[in-house]
């Protein structure tokens, strides 16, 4: 597993990256929380493909129509401040506690960056490039698929290193409602006022970050 | 319909705003631009605007900014949808087309440069110049052709891998219209194309764009608001006012005869002898002999002497240019041989024919250091009259005037 993300580190950016994110796995395994950051990077990495395959979409709309930009804004604002211990009650009620209720809690919280930024994207693209594309009798889809989405691409990376941030500091929260991974230590040592293992929990998650960040980052400088 | 016309406008509006039947009505109540929007905050873009642009012309639209000039080209494409009337080309209405219709239009019939060059800056030059294509759906050998050809027309080889960040402005614009000549439209239309570039390379790239047109002949209908670009360019000339076109003519029409003072106060400051031509002030006056089997200088010496004039000008059967003779070379060549004699013999020596093309500036000299009137004659060779200087210089006195009326009129105001 070390060695497929400083794979994935290498071709993303460069020796360095894949050397810091390799040293950076392995104190994570020195830690012993191998496991639980195995989970949390399962879960994480879950939630953000669901929030890109629906955030992307619905952030080319609300790029495309400002009604529906309307109607997100306010939707995406909620999102985002609601505390999460509100939704927390419905979704165990209706999930139960465990991983699942974790990712959906997770997504729920993670998404609106990766909206916002498309639409964004999509809304920076240049009128006067749309329109010549319209003049060369481009189809709504081929000015979205030729000109709009290529344009917008370097932010709505941007959003979604954003989402993977944003998942990653939910872990906490989603360990509170049973799901496993990093949080745990640090719930355990929070009842247990351990503050060693809390730490050790919490600088785990700040290290994974540091890793995710830098590997999606570098990706996004890239295109 | 005539079949030169290429593009019939006919009482084409654009209104922006949330209600325009309402600001229709009060245009029809015949209600001014400022009233109407003081009135319901909506803009009359363009106001009843007809005209026809005739197939390989280059049309120019100008006016300054605001006029309504780049809604209107912009109408002819559909990038903005008229409010009411007709656009019509070859015969049918572009705005009752259908959505797919207008695609295939767009795709094939007619393309565009931008003012801003409007380049995707994530596309090579090549795949820029190609784009029109692709969205045609040809596939990638011909479009790689097709696009090399149009950038070769347009003198960008070797630079078909570069971005167009990596190109100088000019040569941004070269890919512009390289992108819109790859697609072989018809009509091509240039939205202030040039005027974002500085003057040296703007006349270079207008130069350009007149070898392209002497090429093959398109409908090139041009967007600009810089006066001298309408002059250079421009076969014929529709000027634009608050949204209404005033006048429609060739340059030296409407040098010669402005509609209103508006149009006069674009056009001062223009030097006439740069526009007038030849051809615009030639008069078929003088006496012509057709040189048949027999022109001789008998037949030469009748003509004139029952003539107020002191030159006949000799022409082959169809009309061309041959010569002209004085009645004092006519005396020379008679005294030196018989009067049976070719007529060639009595020409006068250095006597030269100039185009109805030339502009006044161009055919001074020859006016002014000649006694006798210069014969002009059109591009196939054949004779149309001639330039005598009182001509030249009553043309000259007379646009001078108008310079110096209107003059007065600005001091006074």
């Amino acid at each position: 597993m070390i060695v497929i993300i400083g794979l994935i580190a290498w071709r993303a950016s460069g020796v360095w990256l894949a050397l810091f994110s390799v040293i950076t796995m392995t104190l994570i395994g020195l830690l012993g929380l191998w496991q639980d950051s195995m989970t949390t990077l399962a879960m994480v990495l879950s939630s953000v493909i669901f929030c890109a395959i629906a955030g992307v979409p619905l952030g080319i709309i609300a790029g495309r129509s400002d009604r529906f930009e309307g109607f997100m804004r306010p939707v995406l604002d909620a999102m985002q401040t609601t505390p999460a211990f509100v939704y927390l009650v419905p979704i165990v009620m209706l999930f139960s506690v465990g991983n699942v209720a974790g990712v959906l809690a997770t997504i729920i919280f993670a998404v609106p960056p990766i909206i916002r930024l498309t639409s964004l994207g999509i809304r920076q693209v240049h009128p006067e490039l749309v329109e010549a594309a319209q003049a060369f009798g481009a189809t709504d889809w081929q000015v979205l698929k030729r000109v709009q989405v290529p344009l917008a691409m370097p932010t709505i990376l941007a959003g979604l290193n954003q989402t993977i941030m944003m998942a990653l500091s939910m872990v906490v929260i989603a360990a509170l409602i049973g799901a496993g991974g990093l949080g745990s230590p640090v719930i355990l040592g929070l009842n247990t006022l351990d503050i060693g293992e809390a730490v050790i929990g919490g600088l785990s998650i700040v290290l994974m970050a540091i890793v995710l960040d830098r590997i999606t980052q570098s990706m996004a400088k890239k295109r | 319909m005539d079949v030169d016309d290429k593009i019939i406008v006919k009482n084409l509006y654009k209104i922006f705003g949330p209600n325009p039947d309402k600001a229709m009505t009060l245009l029809g109540q015949g209600l001014e631009k400022t009233e109407i929007f003081e009135r319901t905050g909506m803009t009359v873009g363009v106001n009843n605007a007809n005209f026809t642009i005739r197939s390989g012309e280059i049309f120019v639209i100008m006016g300054l900014s605001g006029s309504g000039k780049s809604t209107i080209v912009r109408m002819l494409n559909r990038l903005i949808e008229p409010t009411a009337g007709e656009v019509i080309v070859d015969g049918r209405d572009v705005v009752r087309m259908s959505h797919d219709e207008l695609l295939k239009f767009r795709l094939h019939s007619m393309s565009m440069v931008f003012q801003s060059f409007a380049l995707m800056p994530h596309m090579t030059v090549l795949e820029n110049a190609a784009f029109g294509l692709e969205l045609a759906g040809i596939e990638a050998d011909k479009r790689r052709t097709r696009a090399m050809e149009a950038l070769a027309q347009v003198g960008l080889e070797g630079w078909e891998d570069s971005s167009p960040a990596q190109l100088s402005g000019g040569m941004q614009q070269r890919v512009g219209l390289a992108r819109g000549l790859a697609v072989d439209p018809e009509i091509l239309l240039m939205d202030e194309a040039f005027s974002a570039l500085d003057p040296l390379i703007r006349t270079e790239m207008q130069d350009e764009l007149l070898k392209l047109q002497e090429q093959d002949k398109r409908t090139i209908v041009f967007i600009s608001h810089d006066l001298d670009e309408a002059l250079r360019i421009g076969d014929r000339i529709a000027i634009m006012e608050g949204g209404r076109v005033v006048q429609v003519g060739t340059p030296e029409e409407i040098l010669q005869n402005p509609a209103d003072d508006y149009v006069r106060a674009f056009f001062r400051g223009v030097d006439p002898t740069n526009v007038i031509s030849a051809g615009d002030i030639v008069r078929d006056t003088h006496p012509t002999l057709i040189k048949t089997k027999v022109g001789s200088l008998r037949a030469a010496q009748e003509l004139l002497s029952n003539s107020e004039h002191d030159h006949l000008y000799v022409l082959d059967a169809k009309r061309r240019f041959l010569g002209v003779v004085s009645s004092d070379s006519l005396r020379e060549a008679i005294a030196e041989h018989a009067k049976d004699n070719p007529i060639d013999l009595a020409f006068i020596k250095d006597a030269r024919a100039i185009n109805t093309a030339d502009s006044m500036q161009d055919i001074l000299p020859e006016v002014a250091s000649r006694n006798w009137p210069i014969p002009v004659v059109d591009t196939d060779n054949h004779y149309r009259g001639v330039v005598s200087k009182n001509r030249f210089l009553k043309t000259l006195h007379r646009t001078e005037e108008r310079l110096d009326e209107q003059q007065g009129e600005m001091n006074a105001a």
